[in-house]
Order: structure tokens, then C-alpha cells, then sequence
């Protein structure tokens, strides 16, 4: 008899761990750092985000950086992708090494030819999809002026459902300061075609406003 | 049709609709006065009859809450007293079985310590030797006055010296008796003391005895005040259950907090082992499992105190045979400690992770990482913490019984008093309605005082030539307004 009720207690108590569901408000942020022209030299703002999104980020939540370069719909463009482990320990053991390839990045990066955002945009909702993530992100940290290599197809919507796109640090080229409408047009091109894709746009200059970045 | 149009029904100009609609109602109120007196003071008065028998019934209620409540105390009271007599008599069997059952034995001893002083008294009281009988005689031949003769005086001198080496001796004799009588006194000194502690100790028991059996003079009294069911009792058994129950409470509530820090202690590391992200029902189950450990040890601390017989909370526990009570406390013991030192092992686990984040932190911030002196102390200190804490739940059963058992007393007191203030508040609400029967009646009047004035007059114009019968009708309409005497 009592080896019933042994047998029933365990069933039972699987029965409860099965109910354990993994937790419907995990994120995935997917991060594409601009290493076009000038924009190397603001590679530290990038790592102060990258830092922060470490310092933000919790267990189950997933993280990719990855720069933008001439032909960025591709895996070879991402400097490091991690999703950070159920054990606190371990996810700490992994951002440390995250920070790590980060900073490598930063210290070796060199200025690309061309500024495929498209593309790594295209390769950013490819990671998040899959990711499974409840809050998807993208952060780009760039100017937003694209320059693609000649024969690239990138004018086509994105498949970019319940992702949220982050603009940040969005500096103004010599042009904008001539004529500001290029500056708002260009924004305003982005934004239009994050909704056509069926995201979510925000834009984000001050980065001492960090902690708004991953609002719902 | 809305209410402009109805207000308007009658004329464009709303004044004058107004006004017509005015004199259509107060017409109809003068014509259905009657009618309406009777029906608000039949309305009001069927309202007051229920608010009364709704108090009436409160207030039964209410006694016969107060007779239960008191056969609950006084039963509480009466086991309690039961108990603690049974525990009075229990001590009393100790000290007599502890103490007074040596008390032959004590009394043989202290027969032979008597015995021995007696013995020793005996030899301490013999004669030191007397000196020769010859002595005074000798004595007065010494006296004898010499005279010239020299032989004489030898004789005399000779004499004299006899007495005294024979005074000498004497006293030497003298001195050494009294030397032996003082060794033999010494000998009888241990006596003397064991005699008395001997006696301190049966006295001791005696003098504890005396105060327990005051105690259950005491105790019976009251008990049998109890079964006399007795007011005055009951009122002091009612007061100190209410102590009891804040007590307890007070106590219950520094456990919860105490459960709290340990829960803040072990429910970071717990996802260490059950993961830090998934859920259960909304819940981390990192932090349930925290807050299950936690009611495990209180479950298991629960079982220790009933096993010991502490608590008497689950009467199957206490009727168990000793050797299944003893073999469940040695169960619920190792668990409990197990549970301890699972707790110590996460506590410290939450110290490395601390660390840890501290470092990553850090590094984050770009702060070159500094080595903390003396950081081992508060590892030590939470793993203590995380040791001691599940034994000191399991404590928490002790007051948890003595909250459970007030909670009935007190849940009770309050019922009854809410019972009785429900009855205060109908008989109140009944009155009200009553009285505002009358305002409302007294207000239909008003709002009609045009026709009843025209009616008055009327009625004094028709029976001037009957001042009494006129007077009559008047203080009978005011009087008697609705139907309702003032």
C-alpha cells in the first residue's frame, strides 16, 4: 500500500514539474554594429550598449551582435551569438566570454567598403525567429544611410513580424546639416518599411537613455 | 419620449407645462392622500416589524453564541487545567520517587551518624586521671611550720617538691586527656556535616513538595470552578485566550519574517538547480521550490514537536506507540537537519553567485575588480544563517497550536460581538425607517398644503357652529397624520 502511494506521490509531483512551462517573457535582442567609413570611431558607444545589454539581459534570453559590412545577410558577419543558459552561473560564465569576443571586435574592427543594413537586418530576423523569444529586438547602430554593393537586391519587405526595431545613435552625415530633410527622410524611409515588414519602429540618440532601450 | 417632451407635453411654454403638470399632481395627491398615508405607514411599519424581528433573532443568535463560546472555553480551560495538574502530579511523582524514596535509606544513614556521635560523645566524656589521694595529705604536712630544725625542713622541702612533680603530672596527665577528647570531637565533625546535609536534602524535598501540592490546590480549585462553570472563570479563561492569541500571532508573524530572509537566502541559488527562467501558474519555480523547502522544514519541524509531544496538533501522531514516536522523531530530525544543510550549501552558493555578478559588474562598467578583505565573514555568516534557520522554523509549531486553539475562542468573541452590533444596527435601521415614515407623510402634506388648506377652511366654514366638533377634527388630523401617532 504504501508503495502505491509512493508511486501516485511521484506521479503526481512529475505531473507538477511538467506544468513548468519555459517563461513566456524571455527576449532575444539581435544587435548590428555600422563599420562603414567614419562610423569605426564610434565603436565604443557600441560596446557601452553591448555592455549594458550583458548587464540586462537575463538567463533564457538570447543575444547576438554582428557588424554591418558590404554583404551582411550572412552568419560570417556575426561577431558573437549566445542564448544565455537556465543557470545563473553558467549565463554569467557566458557573458563574460561575450564581453570578451566584443572587445576583440572592437580592438581588430576595420572600416567595410559598403553598408548593407538590409541584409543584416534580413539575418537578424532570421536569428530571432528562431530564437522563440516572446520580445524580439533589433538594434542598429548606425547612421542608416545605406550603400549597397552594386547588383545587391535588397528592395523587397522584410519579414519582420512582432520584431522591434531600434534605431541607435543615429548621427547626422555632413549632408543632414545642409538640408535636415534628408536626415528625417531617411528615418522616415526605415520606419516605413519596419511597419511594411510588420515591426515596430523606435529610434534612440541619447544613449544615457539606455534603460528604455528593451521596453516593451 | 424623453423627458423634455414630456415636461413640455402640455404647453410650448415649459413654465406653464410646468406649472400644469404641477397642478395635475398635486390633485392627484390630494384625491390618493389617504390611500398613500396608510400605504407608507403600513410600509413603513411592516419594514420596522422586520428590522425588530431580524434583532430579535440576532440577539438569540448572539446568546446562544455566547453559551457555546463559553462551553468552548471552559472546556479549553478545563483540559488545559487537567493537563497541568497531570504535569504537577508527574513532577510530584518525581520528587517523591527522585528524593523521599532515599528517605529510609537517608534515615538509616542518619541513625548510624547518631549512633557514631553518640558513640564518640561517649568517648570524648572520660575522666582525666585525678591526682593521688595521698596528695593533701602531704599537702598539710607541707604547711606545717618549719620551724629551726634544718632536718624538719628537709623533710618539709622534700615534701613540697613531691606535691609538686605530682602537680606537674597531674596537669601533664590533664592535658593529654583533653588532647585525646579534642581528636576524638574532631572525628565527629564529618558526622556532624553529613548529618546535616543530609537533612538539608530531605527538607528540600520536603519544602518542594509543599509548594507543588499548593500549586494543585490551586489548580483544583480552579478546575473545580471550571466544572461549576463558574462566569467569573470564564471571563478570566476568555481574557487569556485573547493574550493568547496576540501572543501567538506576534510570534507567528516574526516566523513569517524570519521565513522570508530565508527565502531571500535559498530562492536565487534554487535556480541554480531547477533553472532561472521557467514557471509554474506565473510563478518562478526556482522560487517555489525556495518557498517549498522552507514549508518542508515547518512541516517537518510540526511532525518533531508532535512526536516529542510538545504539540498535540494531530492526535494520531500523539496515540502512536513510543517506539514508532521515537523512530518518527529520528526521521523527521534527519530530514530536517538534511534540509539545514541543504540550506547552508544554496546560502553559500548565493555568496559565489553574489561574486559573481559583482565581477561581471564590474567588468561591465570597465572597474578594475578589487579583492574585498575579511569577504569570508559574511559567507560564514549566511551559511550559518541557512543552517540555523529551518531549526528555528521548526519551531514554529508551538505557537502555531497555541494561535489555532485562541483563534477559536477569539474567532468566536468577534462573531458574537459582530451578531450583537447587527442587532443594535436593525433595531437602529428600524427605528429610522419608521421615523422617516412619518417625515414622509408629513412632506406628502406639505407638497398638498394647498388643497388641504382650501379643505380646512371648508371644513371650519361648514362647522362654525360647532367649535368642539371643528377643534376635534383638527387635532384628530394632527395627531394622528398617515395613521401613525407621534
Amino acid at each position: 500500500m504504501k508503495i502505491y502511494h509512493i508511486v501516485s506521490t511521484l506521479i503526481l509531483c512529475t505531473g507538477l514539474l511538467a506544468c513548468a512551462d519555459r517563461a513566456p517573457n524571455t527576449k532575444a535582442v539581435y544587435m548590428l554594429i555600422d563599420t562603414s567609413g567614419t562610423y569605426t570611431r564610434e565603436l565604443d558607444k557600441a560596446q557601452k550598449i553591448g555592455n549594458y545589454l550583458l548587464g540586462t539581459l537575463n538567463s533564457g534570453d538570447s543575444l547576438a551582435m554582428a557588424r554591418i559590412d558590404s554583404g551582411s545577410f550572412s552568419e560570417k558577419d556575426i561577431i558573437s551569438k549566445v542564448t544565455f543558459d537556465m543557470r545563473p552561473s553558467m549565463a554569467t560564465t557566458q557573458k563574460h566570454q561575450f564581453k570578451r569576443q566584443l572587445d576583440e571586435f572592437v580592438a581588430a574592427a576595420k572600416p567595410s567598403a559598403h553598408t548593407d543594413i538590409s541584409g543584416g537586418m534580413l539575418q537578424a530576423a532570421e536569428f530571432l525567429n528562431e530564437t522563440q523569444a516572446q520580445q524580439k529586438y533589433i538594434l542598429i547602430f548606425s547612421d542608416l544611410e545605406e550603400d549597397l554593393v552594386r547588383g545587391h537586391i535588397r528592395d523587397f519587405t522584410m519579414p519582420l513580424v512582432q520584431i522591434r526595431v531600434v534605431a541607435l545613435n543615429v548621427t547626422k552625415l555632413r549632408s543632414d546639416n545642409i538640408d535636415p530633410r534628408d536626415y528625417l527622410k531617411r528615418l522616415d524611409e526605415w520606419e516605413k518599411r519596419v511597419y511594411e515588414g510588420g515591426g515596430q519602429w523606435k529610434v534612440v540618440n541619447d544613449l544615457d537613455r539606455l534603460g528604455k532601450l528593451l521596453d516593451g | 419620449m424623453n423627458i423634455s417632451e414630456i415636461i413640455t407635453l402640455w404647453s410650448e411654454n415649459r413654465g406653464l407645462s410646468l406649472l400644469i403638470w404641477t397642478v395635475l399632481l398635486v390633485t392627484a395627491m390630494y384625491l390618493a392622500r389617504t390611500s398613500a398615508h396608510q400605504s407608507i405607514a403600513a410600509a413603513m411599519r411592516s419594514l420596522r416589524a422586520v428590522m425588530r424581528m431580524t434583532a430579535t433573532s440576532l440577539l438569540a443568535l448572539e446568546q446562544r453564541m455566547t453559551k457555546r463560546n463559553k462551553q468552548v472555553i471552559l472546556q479549553a480551560g478545563q483540559e488545559s487545567t487537567e493537563l497541568a495538574i497531570e504535569r504537577e502530579f508527574q513532577r510530584v511523582n518525581v520528587i517523591v520517587e527522585r528524593d523521599l524514596s532515599g528517605y529510609p535509606a537517608a534515615q538509616r544513614t542518619m541513625t548510624d551518624l547518631i549512633e557514631r556521635i553518640e558513640s564518640d560523645y561517649q568517648a570524648s566524656n572520660e575522666t582525666p586521671p585525678s591526682p593521688p589521694e595521698w596528695l593533701a595529705a602531704v599537702d598539710t604536712i607541707s604547711r606545717i611550720d618549719k620551724g629551726n630544725d634544718s632536718t624538719v625542713g628537709q623533710v618539709l622541702q622534700s615534701i613540697q617538691e613531691t606535691i609538686e612533680t605530682s602537680h606537674e603530672e597531674t596537669i601533664k596527665a590533664y592535658r593529654k586527656s583533653s588532647l585525646e577528647r579534642l581528636q576524638v570531637l574532631k572525628k565527629m565533625l564529618p558526622s556532624w556535616r553529613g548529618l546535616s546535609k543530609t537533612v538539608t536534602s530531605v527538607s528540600t524535598a520536603v519544602t518542594d513538595l509543599g509548594e507543588r501540592s499548593q500549586l494543585i490546590d490551586k489548580l483544583m480549585d480552579k478546575y473545580e470552578r471550571i466544572r461549576r462553570k463558574d462566569d467569573q472563570v470564564a471571563r478570566m479563561l476568555a481574557s487569556s485566550s485573547l493574550t493568547q492569541f496576540f501572543i501567538a500571532g506576534l510570534v507567528l508573524v516574526i516566523a513569517m519574517l524570519g521565513g522570508v530572509i530565508n527565502y531571500q537566502l535559498i530562492a536565487l541559488p534554487m535556480s541554480e538547480m531547477v533553472g532561472g527562467v521557467s514557471e509554474i501558474g506565473g510563478w518562478r519555480t526556482a522560487d517555489i521550490a525556495a518557498m517549498v523547502i522552507i514549508l518542508v522544514e515547518v512541516a517537518m519541524g510540526l511532525f518533531l514537536l508532535e512526536s516529542l509531544r510538545i504539540t498535540h496538533l494531530f492526535p494520531i501522531v500523539s496515540s502512536m506507540d513510543d517506539r514508532m514516536r521515537g523512530r518518527m522523531v529520528v526521521v523527521t530530525l534527519t530530514i530536517l537537519t538534511i534540509l539545514a544543510g541543504i540550506e547552508a550549501s544554496l546560502a553559500y552558493m548565493r555568496d559565489l553567485l553574489a561574486l559573481d555578478r559583482e565581477a561581471l559588474a564590474q567588468s561591465l562598467s570597465g572597474v578594475t575588480a578589487t579583492n574585498v578583505e575579511f569577504r569570508w565573514i559574511p559567507s560564514i555568516g549566511q551559511m550559518i544563517m541557512g543552517f540555523v534557520l529551518p531549526f528555528a522554523l521548526a519551531f514554529v509549531a508551538i505557537p502555531l497550536e497555541s494561535f489555532i486553539h485562541a483563534s477559536r475562542t477569539t474567532i468566536g468573541l468577534v462573531s458574537t460581538s459582530v451578531v450583537r452590533m447587527l442587532a443594535y444596527v436593525a433595531r437602529i435601521a428600524g427605528q429610522l425607517l419608521y421615523q422617516a415614515g412619518r417625515i414622509m407623510i408629513h412632506l406628502y402634506d406639505m407638497v398638498i398644503f394647498l388643497p388641504l388648506s382650501v379643505e380646512q377652511y371648508l371644513h371650519r366654514q361648514k362647522a362654525a357652529g360647532d367649535v368642539d366638533d371643528s377643534e376635534d377634527a383638527i387635532i384628530s388630523s394632527e395627531d394622528t397624520v398617515g395613521g401613525i401617532k407621534p
